[in-house]
Formats: structure tokens, C-alpha cells, sequence
């Protein structure tokens, strides 16, 4: 896992269209952040692509560490 | 001696509840007529929910003890339940008022959930309802996401230990957005674990967000309350904290196109702006600005050259007519002009002088020829004679005179003396 924050990737993006929106930046601090908001996008877009369905239970190794393993719930596909 | 009695059921109002160190507890209940002294050991104490104190109306089950030195009895409390409300309820609120009044419910502590978690941690029974319910759930909305499970028991002794263990490990786990504790619907005791102080304090004390997700809509427990958010089922939970994905994708979507939008919009109007700069001068033509400089330069050149010139020609006249002036106010040369003035003068008067001479000379002959063919005398040559009256006035018409006056007739020679005899209006001349 990247340091990528989804949610702090949508928040930025958020602002940087109402600020472009309210159309009070000179033209060269606009096209610098479109080029932010496009690359924020695109990660954000990627991160949708690529997010892939884990599903972990915590356990409890040998020597009592605290770890992870997939989980399967075995009656998850009960109507 | 003493003597043991059967058990029985005693109901009155606590008074004088005292907890020694050795965890026994005291106290004595009584009613409007009597009290009895009655005794909790500490093994029997921790079965009790509720916090007893004075003033609660009981129901105490025991045994009497007498104790024949003293010569008094007491009550050895095997059961202790509140009258009226279960001992479970009145846990319940007794718990809710104490945290309640440390702050721990205030709406100021709890946090918002994050929009977005990418990793949601989930304390539950790993065979339970309420984790299908919520993987159901959450498969549905947005199956792309990372879900830890920290197993516990949601039911039972130690139930609420386990609970708070899970939400412990999922904090020190890092990387949890989120943190969803619950169980399916049970019944009041089957919920009991949620309603655990060190539970409560634990929810409490958890840097991830907490969502609450106890039995069904109408089951309130201390969790519910300690919460960040509380759900009102397990799957509600899940709908709470997992967007839908297709909301997610179309939020973003939206957002990459008014960004796109926006920008072109702004592009355009910078590039009207530009287009209409560009159509001045200045633009179409960049030298222009240098031609018209050098053109007002070489102007101003030549301007300067004139004014120059002017100014020099100007100072040349003037002394030029200064000398002249200069030249005029010299006394040696005004006397040679003023002699040569004089000799001029001099000469022109007398050529006049000559010329007016000759000019009457001249005119006097002609005046000469005139006068002698204008004279009378020249005319009575040629036989005309000239009549005149006594008084000298010369006879033109028959009315100058009168008969019987004398006139006198100047002849070419010689003079007539006459006397007029009549004097006719007609006369013989031919009529022409």
C-alpha cells in the first residue's frame, strides 16, 4: 500500500474544480493545478480499477503476534 | 450456638451500603416498620448488574445468620435484584448516567467517517449474522475493498473483553479507516456484552472512528452511545461506511469533467482576451511601435535643423541690418551721403527749372497760335464787324437795344458811330 489517500485524492480534486470554477485564478496558476486536479484524477480513477476485494481475519501466531489471513465465510453465499 | 433458618425472599430499601476492602459489602434494608442487616460477600457481589446503593428499593434473596455472642442476626444475601426494573436495566442506566456525565456521549467527541475507506475493520463473531449481513453488504456497494475481521464473542462471559481486544488490535494494526462493532438481534442479555463500561471507555479511547452496530433498530446499548456513529443494524453499518462504488466512480467522473470544462472555458476567455489584444496594433505589426519612434525622431531631426537655421538666419538678418544701421549712424558717412544728397538735389532743381522753362516756352508759342486765330480782330479781317452799345456791352441779339440807340461797329479798319433805326426779330439769313 502507497501513501495514496483516496479520500484526501477526491477532497483535493474537489477543491482545486471550485476553485477553477470560481474562476478567480490567473491563467497560469490554473493550468498548473488542472494538471494537478488531471493527475488526481487519474489516480483516483486507477485506484477504483485496481482495488481488489481482500477479506481478512486477525490472528494469533505461535508466539502471540497479532496477524492476518484471508477469511472465507463459509454460508456467505446463503440466500 | 446458632441456628440455621431456610432461605427467604426480603424486599426493602437499601441503606448504609458500605464496600470493605476485603470486597464484602454491607448494608441494611428496611422498610417503614423494620430493618435487617444483611451482608454481600464478594463472591455473590460480582453476579450482581447493577450498582446497589442507598436509597434502591430490592429484592434480596438469602439466608438469616445468627450470630449468638452478639445476639443479632443478619441477612446473607445470595440474590440482589432491584424491584420493580431488572437489575439489567437499571445497570444500564446507572452506566449511561455515570458516562454520560464524564462526557464520553458528548457530540463533540465523535469524529466523522471517513467518505472513502479503503480498509474497514469489523468486530464480530467470524460465524455470526451480523458479519454475512455486512459482507453482503459491502460486496454489493463496493467489493473492491479491504475488510479485516477481529473475531470475538459478542455474547457470554468475557464477551465484552474480546470486543474491546478486537477494536484495540485494529488500531494497532494501522492503516483501518474504520472500525464496525456489532451483533445481530438477541435479547436483552444476549446484548449485554455492548453495554460493558471497559468497553465503552475502549470504543471511547479508539483513534479509528467507531460505528455501533448492536441487534436490531430498537436496541440501544452503551456502545450505541459511546459510538462515533451508531447503525441500526450490522448492515446498516456497512451501507454507512462503504459508498457505492457507482456513486464513487460517478462523483468522480463528474468532478474530471467539470475540471475539463472548466478549464477549456477558461482557456477560451484567455484566448478571446488574447485575440483581442492581438488585434491592435501593437501586435499585428511589432516593428511598428520602432517606425513610428524613428519616423517622430527623424521629424524632430529635421524640426531642429530648421528652427536652427531659422534661428541663425533670423540673427544674420538682424545684423545684417545692424550694420546697416550702424553703418548709417556713421557720422563721416552720413555727411558724404547728406553732400552727395545735396548735390543730387541740386542738379534735379535745375533740370526741373530748365524743363519748366522750355516747357512754357513751349506752351506760350502754341498759347500764341491759339490766341491769334481766336482773336476778334482776326475774324473782322475776314469782313465780320463787332457791335457794341454806348456802354461797351457787346450786340448779339435784336433785344440788346432799342431804336434811336447809338452803338458803335468795330470794323477790320476803322470804327463805325451809328444810331439804331428799328429793330426786326427776322432777319434775311438763309435757312439752313
Amino acid at each position: 500500500m502507497t501513501d495514496f489517500k483516496f479520500e484526501d485524492c477526491l477532497t483535493r480534486l474537489e477543491q482545486i474544480v471550485s476553485a477553477l470554477e470560481a474562476g478567480n485564478l490567473p491563467l497560469e496558476e490554473s493550468l498548473k493545478v488542472f494538471e494537478e486536479g488531471i493527475s488526481l484524477a487519474r489516480h483516483c480513477a486507477r485506484y477504483l480499477d485496481d482495488a481488489e476485494r481482500r477479506i481478512e481475519i486477525l490472528v494469533k501466531d505461535e508466539g502471540g503476534h497479532t496477524t492476518t489471513r484471508p477469511f472465507v465465510f463459509e454460508t456467505e453465499d446463503e440466500a | 450456638m446458632e441456628e440455621k433458618f431456610p432461605a427467604v425472599w426480603v424486599e426493602g430499601e437499601i441503606s448504609n451500603f458500605k464496600v470493605y476492602s476485603s470486597g464484602h459489602a454491607y448494608f441494611t434494608l428496611k422498610d417503614e416498620n423494620a430493618q435487617l442487616r444483611c451482608v454481600l460477600f464478594r463472591t455473590r457481589a460480582r453476579r450482581v448488574r447493577f450498582e446497589p446503593r442507598d436509597g434502591l428499593h430490592v429484592l434480596a434473596f438469602g439466608s438469616l445468620e445468627i450470630y449468638a455472642q452478639r445476639g443479632d442476626y443478619s441477612l446473607v444475601v445470595e440474590l440482589l435484584e432491584p424491584k420493580g426494573v431488572g437489575a439489567l436495566q437499571l445497570a444500564f442506566e446507572q452506566l449511561k448516567e455515570r458516562l454520560g456525565a464524564e462526557g464520553l456521549f458528548n457530540p463533540a467527541r465523535k469524529r466523522p467517517l471517513p467518505r472513502f475507506p479503503r480498509k474497514i475493520g469489523i468486530v464480530t463473531s467470524p460465524s455470526g449474522a451480523a458479519i454475512r449481513d455486512m459482507l453482503r453488504v459491502i460486496g454489493r456497494r463496493f467489493g473492491e475493498i479491504h475488510i479485516v475481521l477481529a473475531p470475538a464473542r459478542v455474547q457470554g462471559e468475557g464477551a465484552a473483553g474480546e470486543i474491546a481486544q478486537g477494536i484495540r488490535e485494529l488500531n494497532a494494526l494501522g492503516g483501518v479507516d474504520a472500525i464496525i462493532v456489532g451483533r445481530g438481534g438477541g435479547s436483552l442479555e444476549d446484548l449485554w456484552a455492548f453495554n460493558d463500561e471497559m468497553l465503552a471507555r475502549t470504543i471511547a479511547a479508539s483513534k479509528i472512528p467507531v460505528i455501533s452496530a448492536v441487534g436490531h433498530e430498537v436496541d440501544f446499548t452503551i456502545a450505541d452511545f459511546v459510538a462515533d456513529v451508531r447503525a441500526a443494524t450490522p448492515s446498516n453499518a456497512a451501507e454507512l461506511v462503504v459508498k457505492e462504488k457507482r456513486a464513487v466512480v460517478e462523483a468522480l467522473a463528474d468532478l474530471d469533467g467539470r475540471l475539463r470544462r472548466v478549464m477549456a472555458r477558461t482557456l477560451a476567455t484567455h484566448r478571446d482576451r488574447l485575440e483581442r489584444a492581438a488585434g491592435r496594433r501593437v501586435l499585428t505589426d511589432p516593428a511598428r511601435p520602432l517606425h513610428e519612434l524613428a519616423r517622430r525622431l527623424d521629424e524632430a531631426r529635421a524640426r531642429l535643423r530648421q528652427a536652427a537655421l531659422a534661428a541663425l538666419g533670423r540673427r544674420g538678418h538682424r545684423l545684417e541690418l545692424a550694420t546697416r544701421d550702424l553703418r548709417g549712424l556713421n557720422p563721416v558717412a552720413r555727411t558724404l551721403h547728406g553732400r552727395r544728397a545735396l548735390i543730387d538735389l541740386h542738379g534735379r532743381l535745375e533740370r526741373a527749372l530748365y524743363r519748366g522753362v522750355d516747357r512754357a516756352r513751349h506752351r506760350l508759342g502754341a498759347d500764341a497760335g491759339r490766341l491769334d486765330s481766336l482773336s476778334p480782330l482776326a475774324v473782322l479781317g475776314r469782313g465780320y464787324s463787332l457791335t457794341r452799345t454806348a456802354d461797351g456791352r457787346i450786340v448779339r441779339t435784336w433785344r440788346d437795344v432799342g431804336a434811336g440807340d447809338a452803338v458803335s461797329v468795330l470794323l477790320h479798319e476803322g470804327s463805325l458811330d451809328c444810331r439804331v433805326d428799328a429793330t426786326q426779330e427776322r432777319d434775311d439769313r438763309l435757312q439752313v
